[in-house]
């Protein structure tokens, strides 16, 4: 019958709608929202992550190994352990600029440690541990480019960025005169800088570091002309989470490994 | 000799696996957005055909806006503007989502054409004979429309496989998006990856439009 | 409801991708109506290598995505992201256009022709006042469609730097930190160029649907 064909394809989209609601609401209440990230922790023995996957240096999936390996993979690992010892896990979530925000405040990471910039708008919105690592906003050249420093941005160049990153905005405001073109991710921009679409990449130096260690016919030039300091985003709220991580991160440095880890990704 | 190299380098195993798993994605995501557009979309394009009043033209509505809309926006939508109203998603929900909403609303006007191309005449002389409405779109309507459809239908999901293609921007690892990852090593791969990419596509997608074509001449 | 301020303080710029996409999507039209032209008239001219070389074009043209064409475009040649976009498009809605403008003068029947010439009307008058418009008939509606589809593929754009409708867009969400409402009014100003062009196409098949 007609009816029953209609209905049955009627069942049948409502289920699946619901499934698909229930998949998306269920991540939510998986950490809960009533206790403590770091009291959470604890509990379920493991704490999760988010970092980058695409960053050379600091966050790159390695293709062959499936695992991800970089500065604030060691930093975090090395944060784990001195927090909880082996009684935790840390476990590793893959995050970009664009998701670790949201990631953070539906609980399924507990920490952000991935390239982010410590700034006063971003603390209204989660809380930030001490600065793990300085980095600074510079230019990505070609070797032998005219393209000196900062200055030599002018009417008429081009600086690539990706779309919505505080470096884009910051270029558009200490160069106002060149012109900025915004891509997806870090690999479309640089893809795009080899491919001659741009006079300059502009984003934090760390950053850049991975992509002249992977293309050594470009190079960091004009230094950094603004300050990034790389801090760890906690969902807000969470002070005790935030004091533990800065404790470890200082036993890190004091104890001498911290600079360990920094020097193996951190040439120079 | 010189400008085979890249094409060498990027052909190597490791590679063509990484491209073989991205084509999965591609494959799965796509399989999964047709079935559940088919069964929206077809109920949608039936809702629409029996004139409902209220139902009928308030899904017009939603079918023409959703339409003329770019799935790119789509995309991006359903991925970073819904968690601002509390529906988050992960990057393989939202691609399936974002094409789903998409080609429901597309198939659903294939379908109500289909309905509507059968001649009045038939469901005239259906009605005559005893049969009633539901009788006469189940029986006489339906399997005639379905038969006229399935060019058209095949056609969409053609397109739909290319269209995952866009998901890369939320960087679903599809097949697209694995060839990024690969020429982003080094500029001279950009064309080898390309040259094998659209290859993959291609032969799926040719490989259906010859079914299509298939089927098309079975009807006649 | 919506956050109109949104929208009135980055009008420049969405007035500004709008007016990409507009030239965009006219340019590629135009260039992919004249390849289309050519590559429909190739297939049924009567030379084999003529007649492979457009069926090869567009049955490859046709199975790939328009992204890829793009991004191909983009990469390696030595186009800005408009251009490279633009001719992205062309090269992939030219493939569409061929097949529609072949189907439009392959349904003219042969006896047409044959009729028109043994009335004393030369070739060029023939096509012209007989062939072709029975042909436009069928191509017309076809045509409309494949401009809205240029319209909304314009905005791949957006993701070569192409700075349309799209990509302002993208660029306006991450600045003010809204992307629900910015995606919004996004929507509404591609509808503004798609339904009166919707609306258009279905008026044009009603009356060709009408005069047979």
């Amino acid at each position: 019958m007609f009816k029953t064909k209609t209905f049955v394809k009627m069942a049948v989209v409502s289920i699946m709608a619901a499934i698909f609601l229930a998949g998306c609401g269920g991540d939510k209440d998986s950490k809960g929202n009533s206790k403590d990230v770091l009291a959470q922790i604890k509990e379920h023995k493991k704490i999760v992550f988010g970092v980058k996957n695409d960053t050379r240096l600091f966050g790159l999936k390695n293709p062959s190994t499936g695992e991800v390996e970089g500065f604030d993979i060691d930093l975090s690992k090395a944060l784990a352990e001195e927090m909880f010892g082996k009684d935790v896990k840390p476990e590793y979530v893959e995050v970009t600029s664009k998701t670790r925000v949201g990631l953070l405040n539906n609980g399924k990471v507990d920490a952000v440690v991935a390239t982010m910039t410590i700034t006063e708008e971003r603390k209204k919105e989660v809380d930030f541990t001490d600065v793990y690592f300085q980095a600074g906003q510079s230019l990505l050249v070609k070797k032998g480019s005219k393209i000196q420093s900062i200055k030599d941005l002018k009417q008429g160049t081009k600086v690539l960025a990706v779309k919505g990153s505080t470096s884009a905005i910051n270029i558009r405001e200490k160069a106002p005169e060149t012109t900025v073109l915004e891509y997806e991710n870090y690999a479309e921009a640089f893809t795009a800088l080899k491919a001659g679409k741009g006079d300059a990449l502009t984003t934090d130096d760390a950053i850049l570091y991975g992509m002249a260690e992977e293309d050594p016919s470009f190079e960091l030039v004009g230094g950094t002309f603004t300050e990034e300091p790389y801090g760890i985003a906690v969902k807000k709220g969470n002070q005790e989470l935030v004091d533990a991580l800065n404790k470890a991160l200082k036993s890190l440095k004091d104890s001498g490994k911290y600079d360990e880890i920094k020097n193996k990704w951190i040439k120079n | 000799m010189d400008f085979l190299a890249p094409f060498i380098e990027v052909y190597k195993l490791d590679n063509l696996k990484f491209l073989l798993e991205g084509f999965g994605v591609t494959l799965k995501v796509a399989a999964i957005s047709i079935v559940l557009s088919f069964m929206i979309g077809g109920l949608i394009g039936t809702l629409r055909y029996a004139r409902i009043p209220v139902v009928s033209p308030l899904l017009a509505v939603v079918v023409e806006t959703i339409r003329n809309l770019p799935l790119l926006l789509i995309i991006f939508f359903a991925y970073f503007a819904l968690p601002e109203i509390g529906i988050e998603m992960e990057i393989t929900t939202a691609a399936i989502a974002a094409l789903t909403v998409f080609e429901s609303a597309m198939l659903s006007e294939i379908i109500r054409s289909g309905l509507n191309s059968i001649e009045k005449g038939q469901i005239e002389a259906a009605r005559a004979s005893g049969l009633n409405y539901i009788q006469t779109l189940r029986y006489i309507i339906m399997p005639q429309a379905l038969r006229r459809m399935v060019p058209p239908i095949v056609s969409q999901f053609i397109s739909l496989l290319k269209d995952t293609s866009l998901a890369v921007v939320i960087a679903l690892p599809d097949l697209l998006h694995n060839g990024q990852i690969i020429y982003a090593q080094k500029g001279s791969y950009v064309i080898p990856v390309f040259v094998i990419v659209a290859f993959m596509y291609f032969i799926v997608n040719y490989a259906l439009s010859r079914v299509a074509r298939r089927l098309e001449i079975k009807q006649t | 409801m919506l956050d109109f301020s949104i929208l009135t303080t980055n009008i420049d710029s969405f007035l500004q991708g709008l007016k990409i996409t507009i030239i965009s999507s006219l340019i590629a039209l135009l260039c992919s109506f004249i390849l289309g032209t050519l590559l429909a008239v190739m297939r049924i001219a009567p030379f084999k290598t003529l007649n492979w070389f457009g069926t090869a074009y567009v049955e490859f043209i046709r199975n790939i995505p328009v992204l890829v064409i793009v991004f191909f475009t983009y990469l390696s040649g030595n186009f800005g992201g408009m251009a490279a976009g633009t001719i992205g498009l062309t090269i992939y809605t030219a493939a569409f256009i061929a097949e529609a403008i072949r189907a439009g003068i392959m349904s003219v029947p042969n006896g047409q022709m044959e009729a028109a010439r043994s009335t004393g009307l030369s070739y060029g008058q023939a096509m012209r006042m007989v062939i072709l418009p029975q042909a436009i008939k069928i191509v017309i509606p076809p045509l409309g469609n494949q401009f809205i589809n240029l319209v909304k593929n314009s905005s791949l754009l957006a993701v070569v730097a192409g700075g349309d409708l799209m990509y302002q867009g993208d660029l306006i969400s991450a600045k003010t930190y809204v992307t629900f409402d910015t995606y919004v009014f996004v929507a509404l100003f591609y509808l503004v160029l798609t339904i009166p062009l919707s609306l258009g196409v279905g008026f044009l098949e009603k009356r060709m649907a009408r005069s047979n």
